[in-house]
């Protein structure tokens, strides 16, 4: 699908490219203010090597499949340039472990960082010494308060992960006819901005619908934490239509409560996208029935932005000259129609 | 002891039977009510009272709050078992806990050698031996990490505060390294079937809770270990003037501890069917809050089982109270800090007053 329509919009681009030089020739007006894409020499000039960039990364020590998933798809799509040098260094327990972490790799004067920073707002003030120090700083899902602090900000969307876990929730619920349903709700740890933006983003949704969330357990992201938060929660509703955990890894967790209750008149969504999640949607043999994606290949395409922008290149599909500033990805829905394409991209 | 739990009123009606257990190790097992009624033991009786009055006030609110909940025998039966379970392998990590504080230490490793004992057990193709190898791993991992904490204490002279928080971080830091940073799901059916298994209708974790809280009463109560374990805790030096090998007995101890943790690992692993390095997260804190007001003291020398068992029910049954209310976690915590603040502010200062409304009325 990525391929896809990458290859349609190049084709696109290339087909408009054709057409204003066409105009161009025949009128000297028009394609003068026109701002559109050249056409590329070969299937992605992008990725053909270039001047040689160091980049150093940081994430958190991982305790959480995403990050580990994080961490790896950075390694493993710095490996694939062979013009890229890619310096990881260990970001400790916290934020305080991080910044000293960060101070030392600035010294080391890599070209662009690319980091997952434990906070955002902690580590703004690190940030802000690398682009100081003229090292563009790529930041990773968790967003810089200060603008100065970043080059880059690629972002999953937590917010859009509410709204599409809600709209999948009511659409189901609709077609199921169920006028008054009973929602129940798990998200992870619930002091982080993230998991609110995740539940404002899903009542949103379901109020558009004149639902709402009957009850609300928090866990933490794990799976032992999901089984207890979940093991309440069922206990709590005797009787419901609808749930949306917010995570795939605490869903083990969150599924093995469901199973121990041998609760199953309800249907469940997931967030994240894990490979079980994906797998067992696609099996369509567990109250799972979709997953909303918060997806860390993320982390792939900041290594390959931060090479762009360490090589000042643009993407090849913007007109732009240079890498733009804010990137958000879109939360997609996981359901068994789709599953399959989602397969390679779960973690 | 589950039983009175759920039926709160019972115990409220019957005291000595709920008393006797926990005092019993000062009075030399005196079978005279007067004589064990005095003291210590009727300390912690009217400890364990006031800790049912908490349950009862917690069942009462719950009862008042969601009154069609309560009206339903299936589901009050089953919202028992949800407590209990619930409380099952914080219980167990809570026995260990007990026999380290009353011992006079602390022991701040407990979640991260359930975490490591669990995640090992799911690993290192420890699953490829079926359940029978994945329960030994767990254990010989728990007791291994126990070993080293005792060992570090008592003949490498480490503070146990200290010892144990560097436990605490290479555990979970070995647990991440092998596990590989990932939820390890557990695909043993026999492993996983232990959260959902049922004998005579009681849920096995209950049981495993129940085996382990009346071993640990045994164990501190009715053996020489138990009294060695309140007399090193009491006055380390009288002890080691009566013969008592201070230093082998604190070994045990933390290994008593990590033992539990290697039963709660199976127990958690089973009932989230995977582990990770994050699992069991806070549980130290947890373990101690619930022994600490279940009258163990802190700086060592007394404590009681039981009181640790009410201790762990009554924050499940807060957190039961809470979920089955829609009300937010954040002021469970608040409400939880709250009663651990009063149970110490009751046992440092014997709030007569309080203790005597809460326990002598029965008498």
């Amino acid at each position: 699908m990525k391929d896809l329509s990458r290859r349609r919009i190049l084709f696109g681009g290339a087909a408009l490219g054709a057409g204003a030089l066409l105009t161009a020739c025949t009128s000297n007006d028009p394609g003068e203010n026109t701002q559109i894409k050249d056409e590329d020499t070969d299937s992605n000039p992008n990725a053909a090597p270039g001047t040689k960039v160091v980049i150093g990364f940081s994430a958190p020590g991982a305790d959480h499949g995403w990050i580990a998933a994080i961490t790896n798809n950075a390694k493993a799509q710095a490996q694939a340039y062979s013009d890229v040098e890619f310096k990881s260094v260990e970001a400790g327990t916290d934020a305080a472990a991080q910044r000293a972490a960060i101070s030392t790799l600035i010294a080391q004067k890599p070209t662009v960082i690319v980091l997952l920073p434990h906070d955002g707002k902690e580590l703004n003030s690190v940030g802000l010494e690398a682009m100081k120090a003229g090292i563009p700083v790529v930041n990773l899902d968790r967003a810089f308060p200060d603008q100065a602090a970043y080059r880059l900000q690629i972002k999953g969307d937590n917010f859009g992960m509410g709204l599409a876990a809600g709209n999948y929730v009511a659409a189901q619920l609709k077609l199921k006819g169920v006028s008054n349903p009973i929602i129940g709700e798990i998200p992870g740890i619930d002091s982080l901005e993230l998991t609110q933006e995740r539940t404002r983003g899903f009542n949103e949704a379901l109020a558009a619908n004149g639902f709402k969330v009957a009850n609300r357990r928090p866990a933490e992201f794990t799976a032992d934490s999901g089984q207890k938060a979940a093991t309440e929660l069922l206990q709590a509703l005797p009787k419901m239509d609808a749930l949306w955990n917010h995570d795939d890894d605490q869903g083990i967790g969150v599924l093995a409560a469901i199973n121990q209750a041998g609760r199953k008149e309800f249907f469940m969504v997931g967030g994240a996208g894990s490979k079980a999640a994906i797998d067992q949607i696609a099996a369509d043999n567990s109250v799972l029935k979709a997953t909303v994606t918060y997806s860390p290949s993320m982390a792939s395409s900041a290594i390959s932005l931060a090479r762009l922008i360490g090589q000042g290149k643009g993407m090849s599909d913007l007109v732009e000259l240079q890498v733009p500033k804010e990137i958000t990805l879109a939360s997609e829905t996981i359901t068994k129609e789709n599953a399959a394409k989602y397969a390679k991209l779960g973690f | 002891m589950t039983d009175q739990s759920t039926k709160p009123s019972v115990p409220a009606q019957n005291p000595p039977g709920q008393g006797a257990p926990a005092g019993v190790h000062k009075s030399g097992g005196g079978l005279l009510r007067a004589d064990w009624l005095k003291g210590d033991n009727a300390e912690s009786l009217r400890r364990n009272l006031g800790l049912v009055g908490v349950l009862v006030v917690l069942v009462i609110i719950g009862i008042i709050t969601r009154p069609e909940l309560y009206s339903d025998p299936t589901w009050v039966k089953n919202n028992i078992f949800t407590i209990l379970q619930q409380a099952s392998a914080i219980g167990v990590v809570t026995v260990g806990m007990t026999f380290v504080i009353i011992g006079g230490g602390i022991d701040l490793s407990v979640g991260a050698i359930i975490a490591l004992a669990g995640v090992w057990s799911t690993t290192l193709a420890t699953q490829s031996y079926g359940a029978a190898g994945m329960i030994f791993t767990a254990l010989v991992v728990g007791v291994a990490v126990g070993l080293v904490n005792g060992v570090l204490i008592s003949y490498g002279r480490l503070v146990p505060f200290i010892a144990t928080l560097a436990i605490l971080v290479s555990a979970r830091g070995l647990a991440a390294q092998i596990s590989g940073k990932q939820t390890q799901v557990s695909t043993n059916q026999t492993i996983n079937s232990i959260a959902t298994t049922k004998i005579l209708g009681i849920p096995l974790l209950v049981i495993i809770l129940g085996v382990v809280v009346a071993a640990g009463w045994v164990l501190l109560n009715r053996t020489t270990f138990g009294r060695r374990t309140v007399a090193v805790g009491g006055n380390t030096e009288a002890a080691r003037l009566a013969g008592i090998n201070v230093r082998w007995h604190t070994v045990l101890l933390y290994a008593l501890s990590g033992l539990c943790c290697g039963i709660a690992a199976i127990m958690l692993t089973s009932q989230a069917t995977s582990a990770q390095a994050a699992m069991a997260n806070l549980y130290e804190l947890d373990a101690i809050a619930a022994a600490i007001i279940g009258g163990t003291l802190l700086s060592g020398g007394r404590g009681t089982i039981i009181g640790a068992l009410f201790g762990v029910l009554v924050f499940s049954t807060i957190t039961n109270l809470f979920a089955i209310n829609n009300l937010s976690t954040e002021v469970q915590n608040m409400v939880k800090g709250g009663i651990i603040v009063v149970a110490v502010l009751i046992q440092q200062f014997r709030f007569r007053s309080v203790t005597q409304l809460l326990g002598r009325k029965p008498l």
